[in-house]
């Protein structure tokens, strides 16, 4: 049994290690925000949005969803979205009296959690920029909602059939030249559409400009390895319903390690499992012999 | 009498004798009226119809799933927790077939039947819990291959048919087909290695699934290791519910191996017992470094933390000293009630990830409706029924003799 147990523990070094190798492989593999920097992306200034809701409205009637409650009542409470509205406005208290609007809507990762996790790839990242989702493939497991930091699918649980329902990032009026319903709505300039790494040059302009009254971060342009919709702000994202704490990693690399074992299980297992069934065969073989040589030797 | 009733009666039927044991219809019904089949018939009574309604009326009115909690009971308990009871496969199959304990020989087959049943089980309780089930077979045509999900999905799948493959050993006995019979006794071992290696997979894939949850699993159960924890933990399951299992059946199938060849139960638990002691320890001290690495002493002194202590002092330390006790002394006593605690434990863990410290922070909790606890019950109730149905005729808990020169 000693052998064995060496034996193993050798086993389980060069397992390790192999372990380790593929690790950073997987790694390496992960997209660098930087080569997306060409996608399009939306930069939100929360300091210039009036709350008018225009871009709730423009949504619903693009994504033909119930039109959105009409009336500042809705603003006195924090609303989330939900399967039939795929961007709401929420309000904060400004600095120096005065009000904040936040929109939000899925954030359209550069390495979308949902998408990694899809069995199914219904959710899928566009090589254009859009998270879309197609019904036909998905099976309903909901993964994507526990994966997404953001908390954007939302799931028709009244439905029969039911679909996971988020911002398309109108991908449709994308591919004809137009901008999203959203940002062509605004009114105030508060919504930007454009290429991302333009949108963070002018993000970050504009907080450097004037440094005293913007929080000095761009929020989107590191969360979850990087968003396309992005927001400055001056007062705290968290106030406007954005979550804090989200990790700067790309979501598919938390997952990239424990994904590089299964080719591993599937090479190393096999032989070392047959190793071990050679091994015991082989002790229980000797131990046979020995008995035998035993009983001769009783015999003569 | 069974015997004197086929000879009245002239040809014995296949039907009696190996359906109905031997007994006429009225007979055998009239049997089946036992206190546990009344409770068992009561749970379904509720159960099944709760299955139907929720295929005709959706999640939405049979659950208390929301937009905040994606995932409840059928997941967390029929899912996480139903596959990692049915560990015993692997793990002593693994045992017996490859390490050559041969001790272990006689809890192979209702291991495996435990294991192919359960897995049964996870997959109708997945079924319901789809909200567009009948995509299921789009796992296999579009290749989600970042998922970890998608891993389970194809594991689960060619293990269960492994399992069938694993089970049609003693069903060819009980039919009596010694050609086929033949191949897949053969086959054995090389399906004892498949199904290590997609144990292996999908056991730890499952608690891959929560490493995309960075921000909302409670970091005392987060750790980037998790998929690991989950691995070792299956092979604790696994041990322990072979324990509870062949202390459990041996007892309750104690006429049924009459005349059989001699199980030393007590010998094998103590075996079992030694093997629970190593696993159980180091998953303990594998959860140790989980707190260690998160930096999550902090939260011990919570609520949370309370439940974690519970989980892994109560429910992994404690059951670890006493199979280490148990087996030392050869108290078999002391194994079973460190399995049965350790069993206790592995299902709080998977609720806790799942469910408990799922979304933490969230301010309203999900409570499972009664129509989703009803098809868990059910779920497991079926199982037991058909493990009992199973093992009352076909020859799990000892080789058909007629069947035992064929090696």
């Amino acid at each position: 049994m000693r052998l064995g147990r060496r034996g193993f523990l050798r086993m389980a070094g060069v397992t390790a290690g192999t372990g380790l190798l593929a690790a950073t492989r997987a790694q390496a593999k992960v997209p660098q925000a930087t080569e997306e920097d060409t996608l399009p992306g939306v930069l939100v200034d929360t300091t210039r949005c009036v709350g008018c809701r225009a871009c709730e409205a423009a949504c619903a009637e693009t994504n033909q969803l119930p039109a959105p409650p009409e009336g500042d009542e809705v603003m006195k409470t924090r609303r989330d979205m939900s399967q039939t509205a795929f961007t709401v406005v929420n309000r904060a208290d400004a600095p120096g009296g005065g009000d904040r609007f936040g929109k939000k809507q899925c954030l359209h990762c550069l390495a979308p959690a949902c998408a990694s996790a899809c069995p199914v790839r219904a959710l899928d990242k566009q090589p254009t920029g859009p998270v879309t989702y197609d019904a036909s493939k998905c099976m309903g497991c909901r993964y994507c909602m526990v994966a997404c930091p953001f908390d954007v699918p939302k799931y028709e649980y009244e439905a029969l059939a039911p679909r996971v329902r988020k911002c398309t990032f109108c991908a449709e009026r994308q591919a004809e030249g137009l901008p999203p319903a959203c940002v062509d709505a605004c009114p105030s300039g508060a919504l930007t559409f454009g290429k991302r790494h333009v949108l963070l040059e002018e993000a970050k302009r504009r907080i450097y400009s004037e440094p005293e009254r913007f929080v000095h971060r761009v929020y989107g342009e590191r969360e979850a390895g990087g968003t396309s919709f992005m927001y400055i702000s001056d007062v705290p994202f968290e106030a406007l319903a954005l979550p804090a704490g989200v990790p700067e990693k790309p979501y598919p690399s938390l997952v990239a390690g424990a994904l590089g074992a299964p080719p591993l299980v599937m090479t190393l297992w096999p032989p070392l499992l047959m190793g071990l069934y050679a091994f015991s065969k082989r002790r229980d073989e000797v131990a046979a012999g020995e008995q035998g040589h035993d009983q001769e030797d009783h015999h003569g | 009498m069974a015997s004197a009733h086929a000879g009245a009666l002239g040809q014995p039927s296949f039907f009696r004798e190996k359906i109905l044991l031997g007994m006429s219809l009225p007979e055998y019904l009239r049997s089946l009226i036992t206190p546990f089949n009344l409770v068992a018939a009561a749970i379904l009574a509720v159960g099944v119809p709760s299955l139907i309604y929720r295929f005709a009326a959706g999640l939405g009115a049979s659950t208390n799933l929301s937009q905040a909690y994606p995932w409840g009971l059928w997941i967390g308990f029929d899912m996480m927790t139903g596959v990692v009871l049915a560990a015993g496969g692997f793990t002593i199959g693994a045992s017996v077939q490859l390490l050559g304990l041969k001790q272990f020989h006689a809890i192979e087959r209702p291991a495996i039947l435990t294991a192919f049943i359960g897995y049964i089980m996870a997959v109708v309780g997945l079924l319901a819990d789809l909200g567009r089930p009948w995509n299921i077979v789009m796992a296999l045509v579009n290749a989600g291959a970042a998922s970890a999900l998608f891993e389970i999905a194809w594991c689960v799948m060619c293990y269960t048919t492994v399992l069938l493959l694993e089970f049609t050993v003693p069903f060819f006995e009980w039919l009596g087909w010694r050609r086929l019979h033949a191949v897949l006794k053969k086959a054995l071992l090389g399906l004892t290695v498949l199904s290590v290696m997609f144990s292996t997979m999908h056991q730890s894939a499952l608690g891959s699934l929560f490493l995309l949850a960075p921000t909302k699993l409670h970091p005392l159960w987060y750790t980037p290791f998790i998929f690991i924890f989950f691995f070792i933990s299956a092979i604790l399951a696994g041990i322990s519910m072979v324990i509870v299992e062949s202390a459990l059946s041996h007892k309750v199938f104690a006429r049924r191996m009459e005349g059989q060849p001699h199980v030393d139960v007590a010998a094998i638990t103590v075996g079992l017992g030694k093997a629970g002691a190593i696993v159980a320890f180091a998953y303990f001290f594998l959860k140790l470094q989980g707190v260690i690495d998160g930096h999550a002493w902090g939260y011990l002194l919570t609520g949370y933390g309370a439940l974690f202590l519970v989980e892994t002092v109560g429910l992994v330390l404690v059951p670890s000293l006493l199979f280490a006790w148990g087996a030392r002394h050869g108290k078999v006593g002391h194994i079973r009630v460190a399995a049965t605690l350790t069993l206790v434990g592995i299902v709080l863990n998977r609720l806790n990830v799942s469910i408990f410290a799922f979304n933490w922070q969230h301010p309203v909790r999900y409570v499972p409706s009664w129509m989703e606890l009803a098809v868990s019950l059910t779920l497991v109730t079926v199982g037991v029924l058909a493990f009992r149905w199973i093992c009352n005729r076909m020859p799990i808990l000892f080789e058909d003799p007629a069947f035992s020169h064929d090696e």
